[in-house]
């Protein structure tokens, strides 16, 4: 939330800038930069500033949740709940230990699910935004398709695809892609059709030809946007695996759940859940670090406009 | 180009706009936007635009670019009249739009790899120019790590780099503080002398006008017409001290009385 609403502030202070001033050539108009050893001082003294604050704003949210768990312990010993109904906390605690390798097979029996149907989708995402953006007839053809395929609910096809492809790991694959392609197409489509008019009038007389703006241009400046789509794309997958384990699998950790919880395994079911909430921040967190480790200028960009706002 | 050295040169312009009218549709209605603009420029002429904001000056660069079609009236590049100029005549506009994921040295060779030259020799070539574009030790470095007049500069490397033979400016000093555009002012001049461009420039500032050009051309407000076309016969080399001669003073007062009835 809090990051959200510093970003809402920094876009209206951009749009404040670029409206009063008219250009965005930055807020320093002098012909000295900073010189080549000054400036990354300063990067790097914001990046500890940033590791700082990181940990301050993460420690909020830690604390609560130690609350919780806190209490939730203690709600179970005192109020001698059942194990079938609510295992406490340090009894899911020993059920991830003492059943590790039947879980870490069920893991990765996700895994390899979610990072298959997500790649699939990637593919997808990518190569259909690069057609719409491309084309006006793809625009008007599959756009409409694309944004109403999303209102088709998943859950209830999925049953259908069991009769397609069978019982195997295709209609978990296919129903992984199905659901996470959305936010990356849509965000990279609008991240080529973000480029900047001018900038591509500047290329035309460079003498762009229309493939060189695409890609020279709109591909780059959707990046940013793309990478958008893919964070949210991969939180969205685990969940969509677990979606088509629960129709019918015979292995994943969402299958254990559906075959855990008649038996009353409750400990079993909470343990796997909290594999599956792991597994997706685990795979946010790489697409974030992959976003920084390929969009340098993007970040330090973001960066040095924070501290020229100082 | 060789037969165009025998003959010719000296009669034909290397930019001639004929009556140039172009008009927007701005909701629904139709706004005349050029109203038989005429203008002439010779091959190695400074020739700048002054006229008040708004009143087409962009719109008429954009046609001289080839980014935009006249409605009526036709534009003249080395007397062709229907070829396509974009790609031939060099245009800067008022911000630098450089691509933040290009460090310097990429942004400036933007232009070479466009037109397939080598990486390896357009690198080359932009770095011969780093010193006199006063980009020096700056060529890896990413745009925002830039001062305003070091990106507008680095634009400028981007634009001249292509060695189109016309360029044009649309306000390249506008957002510069007066320090910063007094430096850039001067060495715009240097460079025009070392590599010999045609330029057209458009401003809003008089003694920037005054200071540069060897012909000043005043626009109306929209729809827009040439006013009056001031020639500039102050003696070159030009600096700007020169900005309280006389002569300077002079035509300082006349091009500020004209566009204070035009405003």
């Amino acid at each position: 939330m809090r990051k959200s609403s510093t970003e809402i502030e920094q876009e209206s202070h951009v749009t404040k800038n670029s409206g009063s001033s008219g250009v965005s050539t930055g807020a320093t108009d002098s012909t000295v930069a900073l010189t080549a050893d000054q400036w990354p001082e300063v990067i790097r003294g914001s990046r500890l500033e940033s590791a700082f604050q990181r940990v301050r704003s993460l420690s909020l949210p830690i604390a609560i949740l130690a609350a919780l768990v806190a209490a939730w312990e203690i709600w179970v010993q005192v109020g001698d709940v059942p194990k079938w109904q609510l295992p406490a906390p340090s009894a899911v605690a020993v059920e991830l230990a003492e059943s590790r390798a039947l879980l870490w097979d069920h893991t990765l029996v996700t895994l390899k699910e979610v990072a298959l149907g997500f790649l699939a989708a990637l593919a997808a995402g990518v190569i259909l935004a690069a057609l719409i953006t491309y084309s006006r007839i793809m625009e008007s053809s599959i756009y409409p398709i694309v944004i109403a395929s999303q209102t088709v609910p998943v859950i209830a096809i999925a049953p259908l695809l069991l009769i397609w492809v069978g019982y195997g790991i295709e209609p978990k694959i296919i129903i992984v892609a199905l659901i996470s392609f959305y936010p990356i197409a849509v965000n990279t489509v609008d991240g080529m059709k973000s480029a900047d008019p001018d900038m591509v009038s500047m290329m035309r007389t460079l003498g762009a030809s229309r493939w060189q703006i695409f890609s020279k241009l709109q591909v780059p400046s959707s990046l940013p946007f793309m990478f958008s789509g893919i964070k949210i794309g991969i939180s969205v997958s685990v969940i969509a695996a677990v979606i088509g384990e629960w129709v019918g699998a015979s292995a994943g950790l969402g299958y254990l759940i559906t075959y855990s919880q008649p038996l009353f395994l409750t400990a079993r079911v909470f343990a796997a859940i909290v594999l599956l909430s792991v597994m997706g921040i685990s795979l946010f967190a790489l697409a974030s670090l992959l976003e920084r480790i390929m969009l340098p200028w993007y970040h330090t960009e973001k960066k040095s406009k924070l501290l020229e706002r100082r | 180009m060789a037969q165009e050295a025998v003959s010719g040169t000296t009669t034909r312009p290397k930019i001639w706009a004929d009556s140039v009218y172009k008009s927007y549709m701005v909701d629904g209605k139709r706004e005349q936007v050029l109203d038989g603009v005429e203008l002439t420029v010779n091959t190695g002429e400074l020739v700048s635009i002054i006229g008040p904001s708004g009143c087409g000056k962009s719109t008429l660069l954009n046609i001289i670019a080839g980014l935009d079609r006249p409605d009526a009236g036709t534009v003249e590049l080395d007397g062709d009249r229907d070829g396509d100029r974009l790609g031939k005549v060099g245009y800067m506009q008022q911000k630098d739009l450089l691509l933040p994921w290009r460090t310097v040295l990429d942004n400036a060779t933007l232009g070479l790899e466009l037109q397939g030259v080598p990486r390896s020799q357009a690198r080359s070539r932009a770095l011969e120019l780093t010193t006199l574009f006063g980009l020096k030790g700056f060529e890896y470095q990413y745009p925002f790590a830039l001062s305003g007049g070091m990106r507008q500069r680095a634009a400028f490397l981007r634009t001249m780099l292509l060695d189109q033979d016309v360029v044009l400016l649309d306000e390249p000093f506008g957002a510069l503080d007066a320090l910063t555009r007094v430096q850039m002012q001067e060495w715009l001049m240097e460079l025009w002398n070392a590599l010999k461009k045609t330029i057209i420039l458009i401003t809003h500032d008089v003694e920037e006008a005054i200071l540069l050009s060897d012909r000043i051309y005043v626009l109306s407000v929209r729809p827009a017409g040439v006013t009056m076309v001031m020639e500039v016969d102050l003696p070159r080399p030009r600096n700007s001290k020169d900005v309280t001669d006389s002569d300077f003073i002079q035509l300082k007062s006349r091009l500020l009385a004209l566009l204070h009835t035009e405003i």
